[in-house]
């Protein structure tokens, strides 16, 4: 057990994996809640790159969907933080509890 | 006939006078309403008497027989290929008649109504809903099919309706017209039911289809053993049809709403409730008249029975009453009693007949003299402001015109000769005479008693005491010749011109009840005895009425338990009430209000107030906060899994 193998990456992901799902359900600010999706998000990239190298090795796919999530990721951001400012600008506030009014 | 689509104009013209002065006229120009419903209805009358002279002279004669003409058609609603609801316009003797006879009253109603409703706010809706009246009526007379006819018979009890309740803020006026909605309604049920099963068992709606099968023998045969509780099915398909023409002549035990229908202004009275609506029921009897002798003789027996009946109870009424409208209200329902039962007795064609042609011709000599007495009784009242007996006396001084037409019309309706009512009268008793001798006694006797209520309505409004104008003593100079405007005295003098002719028309040339012309001739023995007992009973209501004294209280006292129950109208209304109200609505109206309050309103309201409280419980749900949405996305998601994950191994 002195070598790095598919397990211990892929517990890593999924400890990642829940602490983003976690951080999101429970932080109140929008920007650490953009973090956890980040962390969402990395924990699949860590999947795929592990995936790849122990079960294709010589294969690129999966480093190409990683290229495609960072970019996704990038845009994700981009577009997350115009909305938490445009929020803020209405409600001087990027708490998520104080955006309930769209509902019922 | 060539040319002949200007008869639509007959009925047309009035609905479109309607319809100008309801939609237009009344907010525009609702000084010349009355002028503009008067002339149309001139131009109305002026065509049916066109009509009447081409029918009756030129074109209605095949061989000596008066044909049925049915000038337009057009088929409505097809149900299939036999039944067919049209609307059509037929030409027979007894529609020529009606006609005339609609347009001509209808006519000197509106030019009295000038005068009389000179100065209410309300004239233009007045005019329009006469209009309406005229046009459902030529509609109803002119009808080629059953169901056509029932639709005008409808609208005819519409505007009934809204022309008793014209007067809308007097409650009894108001209370009238429902009174007579709703019981004419009821007997139009009977009447629909009737048409269903007509039209049912000869596969017909129209008046020519229905009397030929219904008339054929062998048909008749087909149907002997179609029975319900011994009459043969047919039998009461007449029977109701004939309860809806009760319904709307007033006949007993419905009848009770026509004296009420007096709250309406007094030249409605005398178009609708006197002259053409209420004999709507004589009518159908008469277009339907072959099928009731040759198919259903027992419903012609009802139709005699509830005829005298009705003719003697409502003249025993009359003889009690002091509201003169209301008088005239009972004489009414006496009389459209003595065409009832004239049908009843009748036999089909030639000599046998002659009940129907008598019948017919007192239609046509009642509405004359009728409308006349409503007319004079109206200018009556527009000069005391009263309708009481007792508040009236000694006027023939005041209203010369008035008095000596409304005594023309007392001499004719009391059969007194060479008045109109004379002639129908005496053919009228001699049907009976011939046929059925308990209904000419019974008959006789109404006649004595018609002679007697009319002249004490005569004598008490004209002598008696001499009028003192104690409603209004300021005036009283410029209302010292109490005459009425020239008007009302115009239809007036002629209404009284033609009750003195009108009975001269040879009407037996004209309308039979095969079509053939029926000689009658005056039968002088015969007449001696309805004459002298007429008579009879004009000296005794001159002996009572004609100076003011106590012998028609000592009359009454002498009378007491039968002049109460005359005088309180025997009773009917407040036997409806008892049984609408105690039996009607407490063993059927309260069980279905409860019914309806607790099962149906209650189910509907549980239904509603759980699903307010279920929505109010999901809509919890959706917090509008992000985070929720998301625990609910990641539960689903988990579950989901969970559940593939489950079904997988």
């Amino acid at each position: 057990m002195n070598e790095i193998g598919l397990m211990h990456i892929l517990v890593i992901s999924t400890s990642l994996f829940f602490i983003g799902v976690y951080g999101f359900l429970t932080r109140r600010n929008m920007i650490s809640m953009l973090m956890s999706v980040e962390l969402i998000l990395n924990a699949v990239n860590l999947n795929f790159v592990a995936f790849n190298k122990f079960l294709y090795p010589g294969q690129l796919s999966g480093l190409f969907f990683i290229i495609f999530n960072i970019a996704i990721a990038a845009a994700e951001a981009a577009v997350a933080i115009a909305i938490i400012i445009n929020l803020y600008r209405n409600h001087r506030s990027i708490d998520i509890n104080d955006a309930t009014t769209m509902k019922f | 006939m060539p040319e002949t689509i200007y008869i639509a104009l007959i009925p047309l013209l009035p609905i479109l006078s309607f319809l100008l002065i309801a939609l237009v006229g009344r907010r525009y120009f609702p000084q010349i309403c009355g002028l503009l419903g008067t002339l149309s209805l001139l131009s109305s009358f002026v065509i049916s008497a066109i009509v009447a002279y081409q029918y009756f002279f030129v074109v209605g004669k095949v061989n000596g027989i008066y044909k049925q003409i049915i000038v337009f058609k057009y088929a409505w609603l097809q149900f299939n290929s036999n039944i067919s609801i049209d609307m059509g316009l037929l030409l027979d003797p007894i529609s020529v008649m009606m006609i005339s006879i609609i347009t001509f009253i209808s006519l000197m109603v509106h030019i009295y109504s000038l005068g009389y409703m000179k100065g209410d706010p309300r004239i233009s809706t007045y005019y329009s809903f006469l209009s309406l009246f005229t046009f459902s009526m030529l509609g109803l007379v002119l009808s080629t099919n059953i169901f056509q006819m029932y639709i005008f018979w409808e609208l005819v009890g519409v505007s009934s309706f809204l022309l008793i309740g014209f007067y809308y803020t007097k409650p009894s006026a108001v209370a009238a017209s429902k009174k007579a909605f709703i019981v004419t309604r009821f007997a139009d049920l009977g009447f629909l039911i009737g048409i269903l099963i007509l039209s049912y068992y000869t596969d017909s709606l129209d008046f020519q289809g229905i009397i030929k099968k219904a008339t054929d023998p062998s048909f008749i045969g087909s149907l002997a053993s179609v029975s319900f509780m011994g009459l043969s099915v047919l039998t009461w398909g007449l029977v109701l049809v004939f309860i809806g023409g009760a319904g709307k002549s007033a006949m007993f035990p419905l009848h009770i709403w026509l004296p009420d229908a007096m709250e309406g202004p007094t030249p409605v009275s005398a178009l609708i409730h006197a002259a053409t609506m209420v004999v709507a029921g004589v009518y159908i009897v008469a277009r339907l008249f072959p099928v009731f002798t040759f198919t259903c003789p027992d419903a012609l027996q009802v139709v005699a029975y509830v005829g005298i009946f009705s003719s003697l109870f409502a003249a025993l009424i009359a003889c009690t009453q002091t509201d003169i409208k209301r008088v005239l209200a009972y004489s009414t329902i006496s009389q459209i009693g003595f065409m009832m039962f004239a049908l009843g007795v009748s036999g089909y064609g030639g000599e046998q007949g002659l009940g129907f042609m008598a019948s017919m011709f007192h239609l046509f000599t009642h509405s004359i003299f009728k409308a006349l007495l409503f007319l004079g009784a109206g200018s009556v009242i527009h000069y005391v402001h009263s309708n009481d007996m007792k508040d009236m006396g000694g006027l023939r001084k005041l209203m010369p015109i008035t008095h000596l037409t409304f005594l023309i019309a007392c001499l004719a309706i009391a059969g007194v000769p060479p008045f109109a009512g004379f002639f129908s009268k005496e053919e009228i008793l001699l049907a009976a005479w011939q046929s059925n001798k308990l209904i000419f006694y019974a008959a006789i006797f109404t006649a004595t008693l018609t002679a007697f209520y009319v002249f004490r309505l005569y004598f008490q409004i004209f002598w008696s005491k001499t009028f003192s104008a104690h409603h209004d003593q300021s005036d009283a100079p410029e209302h010292k010749h109490g005459e009425a405007p020239f008007s009302m005295l115009l239809p007036l003098i002629i209404l009284g011109l033609l009750s003195i002719v009108a009975g001269l028309v040879p009407f037996g040339h004209f309308v039979s009840s095969d079509g053939e012309v029926l000689n009658t001739e005056l039968h002088l023995g015969f007449s001696i005895a309805p004459v002298v007992l007429g008579l009879l009973g004009i000296g005794l209501a001159l002996l009572f009425y004609k100076k003011e004294n106590d012998k028609p209280n000592r009359m009454a006292s002498a009378l007491s338990g039968f002049y109460t129950g005359a005088l309180h109208k025997f009773y009917i209304d407040e036997i409806y009430l008892f049984v609408t109200r105690k039996v009607i609505f407490n063993l059927i109206g309260r069980p279905a209000a409860w019914f309806d309050k607790t099962v149906v309103d209650g189910s509907m309201n549980g239904i509603t107030s759980f699903t307010t409280s279920f929505s109010g419980w999901i809509k919890g749900i959706q917090s509008g906060k992000l985070q929720d949405y998301t625990l609910y996305f990641f539960s689903g998601l988990i579950g989901f899994v969970l559940l593939v994950i489950y079904l997988w191994t």
